[in-house]
């Protein structure tokens, strides 16, 4: 209190360049720090990578890119191969998007136009920003002792009637299997798509909506033809955010897809993903299978990266599109 | 300012006082931190959450229960006073051990543990069902495939009408674990096709894996048909339905904890590492391993030495003793608690012990 007190004083009665210069090495100040604290966070995902990398070398060399497309993990003979583990994270992600998608964004429609009163609607994104509170290792006990009773007759009326479809197929389901974790998943990051897809909703200027009222079209229209297309690069980076979110989600993973090193092309028999496998297997194991395991980990960092990349072009694309319109 | 500064003054003067009236209680407490196995660790809390309580409250034991693996390297890096494993020392970790300490590890077996067959078969009581080993090796293979299978029903005369046309769920650890390693390397012994080997984590040939021992009892008890390994204590707490089994001379066994102390009352190497895949008694239970505890033989700290001593031989004198029995697990035979104490007697202090 004081002493800005006597800057106060002090800078009346010598100049006004004195000020600037405070003001300036405050203004300086500030930019070195958040430079610093951007380069710190900047510094620790380097530093993740290199010692995640440093620490799956021995695997590295061992078992060279074979690793990727080996389909044993067998630790008593210290064979490893993550194809199952790969095949198992995309599909489970993948069918997380597809519940995802469609619930998210017809929620956030919904919230954001004024189809029902505010005291409805209030309450309901309340409960959906409180789904991300749920810890998934209550979401896994939720799935096996609730969720696996509940949908085992629906796995296998599906399971019977299209046995010729091969994601469906396979012996009569047990409940684990790759579409649980995908279904879990689906609950767990819909919420990522709701609260981004309306926010972007809520971002679009008024005047878009109004115009296209105007000019005759319904309401429906209005949300197809405009609003969607006007905010599609905020729901595509919804979008590839909850996939990150779905591609890295371990405990969901290692309880309910009932970790079976097999590949298993239907989704309705168990599986497993990357994360499961080294959650599940990092406590107790060997050398060799501790640097397995890292190596594991990094070819889901490269998963994760790929598909933050393709995020970024997908966005970047129709960015343009839309500034070209 | 001048209030945040008096009241730091304060604080500090309280805790002077503080630590004043408490010093010579707090001059004596020794802190020791051990981690590793998993499947023993509700014993060792019990055990040093009593033995605080009731025996010396100066002594406080933190177990963390990381995993047999983890709580190795741990041992080799130097961060905890004793690891816990529910397998011996060896391979690349034996090796790394003796190039950094110069010496054998000293591995103390402080109990062991009992495996069952658990099984949820509609119709079928606990303990009705037998299983001779040509059919529990043609399960875990893959061979036999349902619960109608000629097989099962010829070691099953009693049953014949009541086994059910039902395919047969293996289920199986998915996380690394002792529970699977004492597992496998009974079948690997006993079973003349299995070709998984042994190991805390071995490459099933069939089933779907629950992770922990609640993911394998959910497995089990919500999926008819299903049978799978779980430690004996857990298939008591649960009330599991669990087989009775054939031992090497060819008897039918149900566990008891008689049954398993037998079998783990053989003659113990000069390392401890006693493994029986297959107890040769004729009415030994036949799946049951050991857990050890993992020392140093040099303790840089003389007063820590002698309460992890005092510790340790109080898990095996009669309390410790009771308390093991009484949470299912099987304590050391008499004749090996005298060796074990020997070898703790053994352990030297030495102020520059490597870490």
């Amino acid at each position: 209190m004081t002493s800005a007190a006597r800057e106060y004083d002090s800078s009346q009665d010598i100049s006004i360049e004195k000020k600037m210069d405070t003001s300036r090495a405050l203004d300086v100040g500030f930019v070195r720090l958040t430079l610093a604290l951007a380069g710190f966070a900047g510094i620790i995902l380097i530093w993740v990578i290199l010692q995640t990398t440093e620490a799956a070398l021995p695997a590295m060399q061992q078992f060279g890119l074979g690793f990727l497309v080996t389909t044993r993990w067998n630790p008593v003979e210290d064979i490893y191969g993550v194809l199952p583990q790969i095949y198992g994270t995309l599909m489970t992600s993948l069918v997380a998007l597809v519940f995802a998608i469609p619930l998210g964004i017809g929620t956030a429609i919904f919230l954001t136009e004024d189809f029902v009163p505010k005291w409805i609607t209030a309450p309901i994104s309340f409960a959906i920003e409180l789904i991300v509170a749920i810890p998934s290792v209550v979401l896994g006990l939720w799935g096996i002792f609730v969720l696996i009773p509940a949908v085992r007759p629906i796995f296998r009326a599906i399971n019977q009637t299209l046995n010729w479809f091969p994601l469906f197929g396979g012996p009569a389901p047990r409940g684990n299997s790759l579409l649980l974790v995908g279904l879990v998943l689906g609950i767990m990051v819909s919420p990522i798509i709701i609260s981004i897809t309306r926010s972007t909703f809520e971002s679009l200027p008024r005047n878009l909506r109004d115009g296209a009222l105007a000019l005759g079209a319904t309401r429906w229209e209005t949300i197809l033809t405009v609003m969607i297309p006007a905010g599609l690069s905020g729901i595509i980076s919804s979008i590839m955010l909850a996939m990150g979110r779905a591609l890295g989600e371990t405990m969901v993973a290692a309880m309910l897809s009932g970790n079976a090193n097999r590949i298993n092309v239907s989704l309705m028999q168990p599986g497993s993903t990357i994360t499961g496998l080294i959650a599940s297997q990092f406590g107790e194991a060997g050398r060799t299978q501790v640097a397995a395991l890292m190596y594991a980990g990094v070819v889901l960092m490269v998963l994760s990266l790929l598909v933050n990349v393709l995020a970024e072009l997908i966005i970047r694309k129709f960015q343009n599109l839309q500034q070209a319109n | 300012m001048r209030s945040l500064l008096s009241a730091s003054v304060l604080s500090l003067a309280a805790l002077a006082v503080g630590s004043l009236s408490l010093a010579p209680a707090q001059a004596q407490t020794v802190q020791i931190s051990g981690a590793g196995a998993t499947f023993p660790a509700p014993l060792l809390q019990r055990w040093f959450d009593t033995y605080n309580r009731t025996v010396d409250s100066n002594v406080q034991v933190s177990y963390q229960s990381v995993g047999s693996g983890a709580g190795l390297e741990q041992v080799i890096n130097g961060t905890v006073d004793f690891g816990v494993s529910e397998a011996p020392f060896s391979g690349a970790r034996l090796e790394s051990f003796r190039s950094k300490f110069g010496y054998e590890p000293l591995q103390l077996p402080m109990g062991g543990g009992a495996i069952e067959f658990a099984y949820n078969i509609p119709g079928i009581e606990s303990q009705e069902l037998i299983l001779k080993r040509e059919t529990y090796c043609g399960i875990v293979t893959g061979e036999i495939t349902n619960w109608n299978d000629i097989r099962i029903k010829a070691q099953n005369p009693t049953l014949v009408d009541r086994l059910p046309d039902l395919p047969i769920t293996w289920v199986h650890r998915s996380d690394g674990s002792g529970t699977t390693f004492v597992f496998t390397n009974h079948l690997k012994t006993v079973c003349p096709n299995w070709t998984a080997g042994a190991g805390t984590s071995v490459e099933w040939p069939v089933g779907i894996g629950g992770q922990g021992n609640e993911g394998v009892a959910a497995a089990i008890l919500q999926e008819e048909g299903a049978i799978g390994y779980v430690n004996q204590s857990y298939a008591k707490l649960e009330n599991m339905d669990t087989a009775r089994i054939e031992n090497k001379s060819g008897n039918v066994v149900a566990f008891s904890p008689e049954a398993a102390t037998s079998a783990l009352d053989a003659p113990i190497p000069d390392d401890f590492a006693l493994l029986v895949p297959d107890p040769e008694g004729p009415q030994d239970y036949p799946i049951v391993g050991l857990f050890w505890v993992m020392f140093y033989r040099e303790y840089p700290d003389a007063t820590k030495l002698e309460k992890l001593r005092e510790v340790f031989k109080w898990t095996q004198g009669p309390d410790g003793q009771a308390l093991t029995r009484e949470l299912d697990y099987i304590p050391m035979p008499d004749s090996a608690i005298e060796r074990i104490f020997a070898e703790l007697d053994a352990i030297t202090v030495n102020p520059n012990a490597v870490r």
